[in-house]
């Protein structure tokens, strides 16, 4: 059963300052949700003070009326890049098992069911054929393909993705895009860091933009207005012409 | 071969054998984890820190591993604490603390025995192991494979994703404490064996041998660990046979199985890469 997931007054500062402010919405589930704003808007920061994974000055994060920390299994996060070590030994196929690895708890070891799972998972993002290959020997759209079956694989209920489609082929993002699409039509909930304002009304449902403080959250045809964005990017209207912004 | 007949008939010889293998084993499989969390200064530092902990058992006249566990635990918190608390780097806090430590050891040690002693705890001398020795290093022998095999998961994505590991729960910052706790414990049980200087060569260079060859950890890990126990053998050959310091011989030979796998390794070797690429300018002409 997946639930609403509601952000209450999360602040965080970074060294004394503040680079996410008050920031609150509510989505109810279903739903592909963009997060928009300039760089450095504080857009993954929100993310990771939203999963807990960073320290906040205030705020919360709330699935249904649970607090985030205890229904973690539920979540599935794919990081801007994720800070791995490349070379480390391992091969795709293992990678993408580690999904399983959280609902295993303590002791247990993936099942043979676990690894034709995570195998369908691969055969998803249509990786299948670089199943025996090392993490390292991909490109980036292959190995954020990878991450993202990694996140299928821990069938989550909501998944946070820190701008999964910059430095990737149009081909992954296309595969991508339509794997995202299919975890919202199945009711849960994706959001989805983003910048590249182009894709933004074709992508996404509901949008979250911000810049330090929050802009607006709601429906795009809400949020993606003309006066939001000004804000949001502190730039002349020009800038938005060609983006079918609501005028 | 005299050396198999003389391991059947002497028991010191027996007891310096299991004590090896069981260093290199420990020494290979929590190696592993070291190398690919990019801790092999931590592993130095700490193995040196044992030493004021080790002076001051001899001094209390308790057993060394006590001191030695405290002292080790001491620095991987000291060595935190300030990474974490100041600017100052982490390989910088490393290099504060444990030249510290060490002084200190070395100091407390002159004071407490004689140089040959500091000789034996800095170089290791395998042929001088104790009953007690060899059971210390047993029972850490097995602490170290039992957390190993039943936290292997855990260990895996903790040392490959640190944040996916966060993200679902995992206390991260509790299994960084609780590998340089283990680590302490390795190093303790090496110190008879390979010394205090030379530890670290048994925790990197099998490992790292491993790592050039296989992209799974769990291999890794096993032939870490068979790398360790080979060179821990040799050390005992070398030191029983031409009284040799085992902690340099167990090193040298711990070098040279990296360097075999180093140029040999099928898919990164030096000398296979020159093959392939050969073959290929063959194939295509
Ligand atoms: N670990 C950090 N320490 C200090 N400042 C940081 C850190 N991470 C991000 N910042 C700063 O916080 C602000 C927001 O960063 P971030 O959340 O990464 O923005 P975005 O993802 O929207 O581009 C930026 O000004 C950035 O420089
Ligand atoms: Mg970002």
């Amino acid at each position: 059963m997946t639930e609403s997931i509601t952000a209450s007054n999360i602040s965080v500062s970074y060294s004394g300052k503040q680079v996410v402010s008050n920031v609150s919405f509510t989505f109810e589930p279903g739903s592909l949700i963009g997060i928009l704003g300039p760089n450095g808007a504080g857009k993954s920061t929100l993310m990771k003070a939203m999963l807990g994974l960073i320290k906040k000055n205030s705020g919360a994060t709330q699935i249904g009326s649970e607090s985030i920390d205890k229904v973690r299994k539920l979540i599935a996060y794919v990081p801007q890049r994720s800070n791995i070590d490349w070379n480390f030994p391992i091969v795709v196929k293992d990678t993408v098992l580690l999904g399983t690895y959280p609902k295993l708890g303590l002791f247990h070891r993936p099942s043979k069911a676990d690894k034709a799972w995570a195998m369908e998972c691969l055969k998803q993002v249509g990786m299948q054929d670089f199943a025996d290959r090392q993490i390292g020997e991909l490109s980036g759209g292959q190995q954020q393909r990878v991450f993202l079956a990694r996140a299928l694989a821990q069938k989550a209920d909501y998944f946070f993705l820190d701008e999964p489609f910059v430095g990737i082929d149009v081909s992954s993002e296309e595969v991508i895009i339509g794997i995202l699409r299919k975890l919202k039509d199945a009711g849960k909930t994706v959001l989805v860091v983003h910048h590249d304002l182009s894709k933004v009304k074709s992508y996404f449902d509901d949008l979250i933009l911000m810049n330090n403080v929050l802009i607006d959250a709601g429906p795009v045809e809400q949020v993606f207005r003309e006066k939001n964005m000004t804000r949001a990017y502190e730039r002349p209207m020009t800038m938005f012409d060609d983006l079918e912004v609501q005028m | 071969m005299e050396f198999f007949h003389d391991l059947m008939n002497y028991a010191f010889l027996q007891k310096a054998f299991i004590t090896s293998v069981m260093v290199g084993i420990i020494c290979g499989a929590i190696g592993s984890f070291i190398v690919l969390r990019g801790m092999a200064l931590m592993g130095d530092a700490i193995s040196h820190a044992v030493l004021p902990g080790v002076a001051i058992s001899y001094m209390l006249s308790i057993n060394y591993f006590y001191g030695a566990v405290l002292t080790g635990v001491l620095t991987a918190f000291s060595i935190g604490a300030i990474s974490q608390k100041s600017r100052i780097k982490s390989d910088s806090a490393i290099g504060i603390v444990f030249s510290a430590f060490f002084a200190l050891g070395i100091i407390l040690i002159t004071k407490a025995r004689s140089a040959t002693d500091l000789t034996q705890i800095l170089f290791g001398n395998v042929l001088s192991v104790r009953d007690s020795d060899m059971w210390i290093t047993l029972v850490i022998g097995a602490i170290v494979i039992v957390t190993v095999a039943l936290f292997f998961k855990e260990l895996l994505i903790s040392s490959f994703d640190e944040t996916m590991a966060a993200a679902y729960g995992l206390n991260t910052r509790f299994i960084h404490y609780a590998i340089m706790f283990l680590l302490t414990l390795v190093t303790v049980a090496s110190l008879q064996t390979v010394g205090v200087i030379l530890v670290v060569s048994m925790l990197i260079t099998p490992a790292s041998a491993a790592y050039l060859l296989t992209n799974r950890l769990s291999t890794m890990v096993v032939l870490a660990s068979f790398f360790g126990a080979l060179s821990a053998v040799i050390g005992l050959y070398f030191s029983f046979l031409y009284n040799m310091p085992s902690g340099p011989v167990i090193a040298l030979a711990t070098t040279s199985i990296f360097v075999l796998a180093f140029l040999f390794s099928p898919q990164q070797g030096l000398v296979t890469q020159m093959f392939k690429s050969r073959g290929k300018q063959d194939a295509a002409a």
